[in-house]
């Protein structure tokens, strides 16, 4: 697995992520040489630093094991962006082959390992924000159609659902009224509608909804969707049931 | 400290304009959305398919350019070559000379307003009439458009009569069928006395040499019905191959653009009139213009030079929601006009901020009827500056990054010497970047380390089992 953005802020959604893995049985590994995908410098525009620090991460997670980014963003950045900055290096090869053994986490556990529905139960209104990097890729379909199944879940919509939530890595800090704008809009849209928490499949977005409403005190829960199928099996247990088998989810 | 131009241009937006950007743009989003879904059942794979074929018609332009000019001299039309805007203007300026003309009404086309049109012919004694009724609000106003498919897409109704009375078309009347109807009667006026009419053209057919031109107030067609010369200027990306291809382009566009399933007004140009026909302009001029087309054309992102000047990426995107089309600084805003400005206007340095003014959402690629791979060629842009040693204020430089990033034992003391923003006063941190985002936002308590301390742990209980 690979995440640097949880390693600073959200262990918990790094937790939640491992933990879902290892309920469907994946034994997770974590390499302790990992920083960074790129992505900052490469959306940034300064693509030699960038390729740098991608060269470093296709060294650190080589071999033949899938690589698994609870972040739709960095997926993005290893599946695509990593592609564009190498098209004319000698290097490409080794960056399309992590290109090619790399997944989303939402998308992973439906499209890689087959499952199809979410056991457990979790009685909230959940607002879900797609996280725009994820467009184009089956994480969002992913992450809903998880979710949707859960018991006792519901799942509320939102207006301009499809508009981004302005953080866009070094956009928020180089354009931080924009960005601010964009974020004041999003929050708008989902409290309006009442959800008890939102899920997202990138912890920059909530990065920076988060911060935008704790500033703001317009609080409600924001959380990685892995961290609710967590707490759907888990419960207020705290523990995981015996390990089932991927044909009895 | 240096900011970033369009982030502050929105800090200082009207915000009754960003009202009006916002919602007729957040409206255009939704209609597009609700009648092109209706219609097809996969509106992507159309996407790529016109994407395709304006891709491979860019890709064979030295093919199709001079088959275009064949049949356009077949069809009786004159070819003008212009290498640029002051070409394509005087190419202008000379046939109205030539056919004794001091005036002329023109019809909505974006290549006109990039070279400047109105105004060269303003300051050489011929007077320029818009006919589109947006165009012509912009025009009296002094203003510049804010949208390509909606012009006045800034204003609302007050302000345009507001406009009307101080330009002498009446008393103060915010009504709507009250403001188009004195247009109208204004209007009429014009195409009557003019004698040349200009238009642009949304498409130029390769094997007929046929012009398209989509309207939904039906001016063109009055720029031409009551003239002796018709003059449209033409950027050479406009070029399909073959009349079949319309059928696919006309649906996309309406339906983009507006979220019409045909424009009101779908213009077929085949030349001049023919003998028999009782009426239209005797004479048929068709200027290509390049404008450093063919450079980008050369370039790494010359998939830009497929855009149908729909308008989607525009009303799609969060940033041009916020910041209205003024903020581009340029003929083309929005998305599409972050990547095509730079690269037109023979100015990057001083466009090298547009490529930047996006959080690269990538909605604009989603509602692209030719399917451009707008943030890719954003990112591209913003390497190109890089490269070049352009300037950019606010983006936080990557260098020092990019060493901790690539040298794992440093890189985990300072995720473990990050609490340290946990500890020190937030005010007192000299980290530009930092200081932007404790600004208007707050960070949450910073955990470095923690997640790989509970990795760790785990392996080592797991072990030991």
């Amino acid at each position: 697995m690979a995440t640097c953005l949880c390693d600073a802020f959200y262990d918990d959604a790094a937790r939640a992520s491992v933990e879902v893995l290892e309920y469907l049985g994946c034994e997770v590994i974590f390499p302790g040489g990992q920083t960074c995908c790129g992505q900052p410098a490469f959306n940034g525009g300064d693509w030699k630093s960038s390729r740098r620090v991608v060269r470093h991460c296709a060294k650190v997670f080589a071999g033949d094991l899938p690589v698994i980014v609870p972040s739709g963003s960095c997926a993005a950045m290893i599946l695509h962006g990593a592609g564009l900055a190498f098209e004319n290096e000698p290097d490409r090869e080794a960056i399309a082959d992590l290109a090619g053994r790399t997944w989303e986490v939402m998308d992973f556990i439906v499209n890689g390992l087959g499952i199809e529905s979410w056991p457990g139960a979790y009685p909230k209104r959940v607002a879900f924000h797609r996280s725009c990097h994820t467009r184009g890729t089956d994480s969002g379909p992913s992450a809903v159609q998880l979710l949707e199944s859960i018991d006792g879940l519901d799942l509320v919509p939102f207006g301009e659902s499809e508009q981004c939530c302005g953080f866009g890595g070094t956009f928020s800090v180089s354009f931080p009224n924009v960005s601010e704008a964009m974020g004041d809009l999003k929050l708008d849209h989902i409290l309006e509608v009442g959800p008890e928490v939102l899920a997202a499949v990138d912890m920059g977005c909530v990065l920076h909804l988060a911060g935008l409403a704790q500033r703001k005190n317009r609080l409600i829960p924001m959380m990685h969707a892995a961290q609710i199928l967590k707490d759907a099996v888990v419960g207020d247990t705290g523990v995981w049931p015996e390990r089932r088998e991927l044909a009895s989810l | 400290m240096k900011r970033q131009p369009i982030d502050t241009y929105v800090a200082r937006l009207d915000a009754e304009v960003r009202t009006a950007v916002h919602d007729n743009s957040a409206a255009g989003t939704e209609k597009r959305h609700d009648v092109i879904w209706a219609d097809y059942d996969d509106p992507d794979r159309l996407r790529r398919t016109a994407g395709a074929i304006k891709q491979h018609t860019l890709e064979n332009l030295d093919t199709y350019l001079p088959e275009v000019e064949k049949r356009l001299q077949e069809n009786g039309t004159h070819v003008h070559w212009a290498s640029d805007g002051d070409t394509a203007n005087q190419a202008v300026l000379d046939i109205l000379g030539k056919a004794g003309l001091k005036k002329l009404v023109k019809a909505k086309s974006m290549v006109s307003e990039e070279t400047g049109l109105g105004e060269f012919l303003g300051e050489n004694g011929i007077e320029c009439v818009e006919t589109d009724l947006g165009e012509f609000i912009v025009q009296i106003d002094g203003d510049h458009p804010s949208h390509i498919v909606k012009p006045i897409i800034h204003k609302n109704r007050r302000q345009i009569a507001t406009s009307f009375e101080r330009a002498g078309l009446g008393d103060y009347n915010d009504d709507p069928e009250v403001i188009t109807r004195r247009a109208r009667v204004h209007m009429r006026r014009q195409y009557l006395e003019a004698g040349a009419g200009l238009t642009g053209a949304n498409f130029l057919v390769a094997e007929s040499g046929r012009i398209v031109v989509v309207t939904n107030e039906g001016n063109s067609r009055f720029c031409l019905a009551p003239s002796r010369v018709h003059i449209a200027m033409v950027g050479i990306e406009k070029i399909i191959p073959r009349e079949r291809d319309l059928s696919l382009f006309l649906n996309l566009l309406g339906r983009s653009a507006t979220g019409q399933r045909l424009t009101v007004y779908t213009e077929f140009i085949s030349g001049p009139r023919g003998q028999g026909q009782p009426d239209g302009p005797e004479e048929m001029h068709v200027i290509l213009l390049d404008n450093r087309r063919s450079e980008v054309l050369a370039s790494n992102c010359r998939e830009i030079l497929r855009c149908i000047r729909c308008g989607a990426c525009l009303n799609v995107c969060p940033v041009y929601r916020q910041a209205s089309g003024h903020a581009y600084r340029s003929v083309y805003p929005g998305p599409v006009g972050a990547v095509l400005s730079p690269l037109l206007s023979g100015e990057f340095r001083e466009r090298a901020d547009l490529p930047k003014a996006s959080s690269l959402c990538g909605a604009c690629n989603e509602v692209c009827p030719v399917d451009i791979p707008i943030p890719d060629l954003l990112l591209r842009l913003r390497d190109r500056a890089k490269v070049e040693g352009i300037p950019s204020p606010g983006v936080p430089p990557m260098g020092a990054w990019a060493v901790l990033a690539t040298q794992p034992l440093v890189w985990r003391s300072a995720l473990v010497a990050g609490r340290m923003i946990n500890i020190v006063p937030r005010s007192l941190i000299p980290v530009p970047a930092f200081q932007a985002w404790q600004g208007k936002k707050d960070l949450p308590t910073w955990r470095g380390g923690k997640f790989r301390s509970w990795m760790k742990q785990r392996r080592e209980r797991k072990e030991k089992n």
